[in-house]
């Protein structure tokens, strides 16, 4: 299935993109999506550590991702 | 009545929009919280800082921030906006009023509104130095 993953803050700089659509095995959860992109972007990584939104909401690991799902990585957020 | 104002904007922030909407006949109290582009980072001369967002996540989180201020203070009417783009020394990123019968709960519900605003809301900044640039928080 089809998702579309947007990047934001230091995590746009390190992957050198803002969004990608991206095939994934169905009812793949966050947390082997996170394994995922952590194998395709190896620079991701070197983040210690980032939250993932789903649909503009944050997501806990666990989470089911669906067909069309916007998901977000959200680097640690410095606003203010 | 409408209670709360949300505002993610690349125009200048506007604090007398700010305190307007949270007047009230039944307040006795206004509380504004501004947040202003300072010069240094830990001793390093800061020239600019950039903003981004997730802007529609982040409108939500904002939104989120604001009910739960309304529930857990007594207050009447609150406003939480933030600027994005490039903001020189001096600017004002953020801006955060209260109106309240009473003082406390208007000075509580913005210490609150910011402190959350600071862990929440998907907004990220880039400082500009005089010999390059690093994102806010981020640890790579």
């Amino acid at each position: 299935m089809k998702i579309k993953i947007l990047f934001f803050g230091i995590s746009s700089d390190l992957v050198g993109l803002s969004n990608l659509d991206f095939e994934v095995d169905k009812a793949l959860t966050v947390k082997k999506l996170k394994i995922l992109l952590n194998k395709k972007y190896v620079h991701l990584k070197n983040l210690d550590v980032y939250a993932i939104a789903v649909n503009e909401n944050y997501a806990i690991d666990d989470l089911v991702l669906k067909e069309n799902d916007e998901v977000a990585i959200i680097p640690p957020v410095s606003g203010g | 009545m409408k209670r709360i104002s949300i505002k993610i904007t690349s125009e200048k922030l506007d604090l007398e929009e700010c305190y307007r909407f949270v007047t009230d006949n039944s307040c006795g109290g206004i509380s504004a919280f501004i947040g202003v582009v300072r010069n240094d980072t830990q001793g390093k001369k800061v020239t600019q800082l950039d903003f981004s967002s997730y802007k529609p996540m982040a409108i939500k989180e904002m939104q989120k921030i604001a009910m739960l201020a309304l529930d857990k203070f007594d207050i009447q009417k609150i406003a939480i906006h933030h600027a994005e783009g490039m903001l020189q020394v001096g600017a004002i990123p953020v801006i955060i009023t209260a109106s309240a019968k009473h003082r406390k709960a208007a000075f509580l519900a913005c210490e609150f509104a910011i402190d959350s605003l600071k862990e929440t809301v998907p907004i990220w900044k880039k400082e500009y130095f005089s010999d390059g640039e690093v994102w806010v928080n981020a640890h790579p």
